[in-house]
């Protein structure tokens, strides 16, 4: 088999050919489907549990402590030890909840996270979906695991858990208004919503070197939408603490909250890897034009080892920010987005296509 | 056109706030090893607690297991909260008096505030705080303790 740290479209040829060779059809497209599932599920719980624990360092680190540092060398298994913890504790169902909705909320979340993961590109030939409408995809994808908070905040029968979902709706909904305008933003720079295609369109350039004036303020709009977005601070009003408790998922216990708290950190992994793929250049080395020698050096690089390198830093962005700045009050977080993010986004469009028609872009 | 103004005045005003406060813990986040906190002790056989540590009421004893507890029961009434009951035994001395004695000194560790009225009470000094600090067990019944080791005298030349 051939196999390349560089490109695994050979590879993931190859076993597809050795896998057909030997097995009819629909064995293969069995047995490569459970391969891709069972390499997304470690995949998701690993990383989902190394964020945490990354979450926790950084919090740490800002806040001048030490954080978790008992279990493991400085603490590295700590996130695994708890999630063995959250998987033994006893599932309790409150009285008084609409069981159906209440079972199906985590899964709805969870399941979601999964779909939109299948999108992205984590090195040439390592990618399980390329849809022509990738980026169009994931938007409308994104916006289904709302419906899981949603249902999670109503079914539990607890008003808390209903403020905070109710919140999470109103937010998520504004914002992924600008989330959509900023990628449209880049789209009209790319000129394709094929997510292959956006990653192949930046490899003698980032998108956000590219785009210059524009790109850098989706870029911005991105991250600050994305962020409201996925729930988390400085827009984490849903799960607000100290007037909520945990929000949405109060009521929930053992391995359901985990299933909200793994999809908690797997949608900032989303965040990070979109910004990746449409900013950043997804796998792509950082490049500035071609053929010359310090692209040459940048190649060295693994293009999966550049994908998380891009990933993490923006993780750490977020993080930083979220642990930086106050929480924001909602009718604060609605006026961000109509009142600021939405015209600029506007005016941000029309700069974009301007620029793209006059051709002043790189 | 002056609202217009204002409005972008008022973005960058913005940024320029939040990136002041990213400057502030961006300062701290890249310099994790500057921590205010302080780890486990781990070193518990080096480990010097510092004088005044209040770790847990204790009765030192001497080599011959004597103690200085006359039995008089004033700790016991200092203790604000009754973490401590004397249980007191009369004997009779060798000149035919009689003669009040501890039998056990019981002293309740999971109600102790460790406030150290019963350390200042105490006119023998019988009783100090000791410097232990990990009291974690797993039954609440090991947390009440007899301070008089079983066999234990009063030592000589201590007074009422």
């Amino acid at each position: 088999m051939a196999f390349s740290i560089y490109d695994f479209s050979d590879f993931a040829q190859s076993v597809h050919e050795s896998l057909s060779s030997s097995l009819p059809p629909v064995w293969t497209t069995v047995i490569e489907w459970t391969i891709i599932g069972i390499l997304y599920i470690l995949f998701v719980a690993l990383f989902g549990l190394f964020l945490v624990y990354a979450e926790r360092k950084v919090c740490a680190a800002i806040q001048q402590r030490v954080g978790p540092n008992r279990v493991g060398p400085y603490g590295f298994i700590q996130t695994i030890a708890d999630f063995i913890k959250l998987l033994m504790k006893e599932i309790i169902n409150p009285k008084g909840v609409d069981h159906v909705l209440y079972n199906l909320a985590p899964y709805i979340v969870i399941a979601t996270v999964f779909i939109i993961i299948s999108v992205f590109p984590f090195a040439p030939g390592l990618q399980s979906f390329d849809f022509d409408i990738g980026i169009f995809f994931v938007t409308a994808v994104s916006s289904v695991g709302v419906i899981g908070i949603l249902l999670a905040g109503w079914s539990s029968n607890n008003k808390y858990s209903l403020i905070g979902g109710i919140r999470s709706g109103a937010q998520i909904i504004s914002y992924e208004l600008s989330v959509g305008l900023s990628l449209i933003t880049m789209v009209i720079l790319a000129g394709t919503m094929q997510i292959s295609g956006i990653v192949n369109a930046q490899a003698d350039g980032w998108f956000l070197f590219k785009g210059h004036i524009p790109a850098f303020i989706a870029f911005v709009v991105f991250i600050i939408a994305g962020t409201a977005e996925t729930n988390r601070g400085p827009f984490d009003l849903p799960e607000g603490e100290s007037e909520l408790t945990g929000g949405f998922h109060t009521e929930y216990s053992g391995i359901k909250f985990a299933f909200f708290f793994l999809a908690e950190y797997m949608n900032l992994f989303i965040v990070a890897a979109m910004v990746t793929v449409v900013f950043l250049g997804g796998w792509q080395p950082l490049h500035f034009g071609t053929g010359n020698g310090f692209n040459a050096a940048m190649d060295l690089l693994p293009p999966l080892v550049w994908f998380f390198l891009k990933v993490c830093t923006i993780i750490l962005l977020i993080m930083w920010f979220k642990w930086t700045f106050p929480r924001l009050r909602v009718d604060q977080i609605l006026t961000l987005e109509w009142k600021y993010l939405l015209p600029i986004n506007l005016f941000n469009i029309i700069l974009m296509t301007v620029i793209v028609l006059l051709g002043w872009h790189w | 056109m002056k609202a217009f103004f204002n409005y972008i005045k008022e973005i960058f005003a913005g940024f320029y706030t939040l990136l002041q406060g990213l400057g502030i813990t961006g300062k701290y986040l890249f310099t994790p090893w500057n921590y205010v906190t302080q780890n486990y002790p781990e070193n518990r056989e080096k480990l010097k607690m510092f004088e005044r540590f209040r770790g847990e009421v204790i009765m030192p004893h001497n080599e011959n297991n004597e103690h200085k507890c006359t039995g008089c029961g004033l700790c016991e009434l200092a203790c604000p909260n009754g973490s401590i009951e004397i249980i007191s035994k009369s004997i009779l001395t060798d000149d035919g008096k009689k003669k009040r004695i501890i039998d056990k000194h019981i002293y309740h560790l999971g109600m102790c505030t460790l406030c150290n009225l019963c350390v200042r009470a105490c006119p023998s000094d019988a009783i100090i705080m000791g410097q232990k600090f990990e009291h974690a067990v797993y039954d609440r019944s090991h947390l009440t303790k007899v301070l008089n080791k079983p066999g234990s005298k009063i030592m000589e030349g201590i007074k009422e």
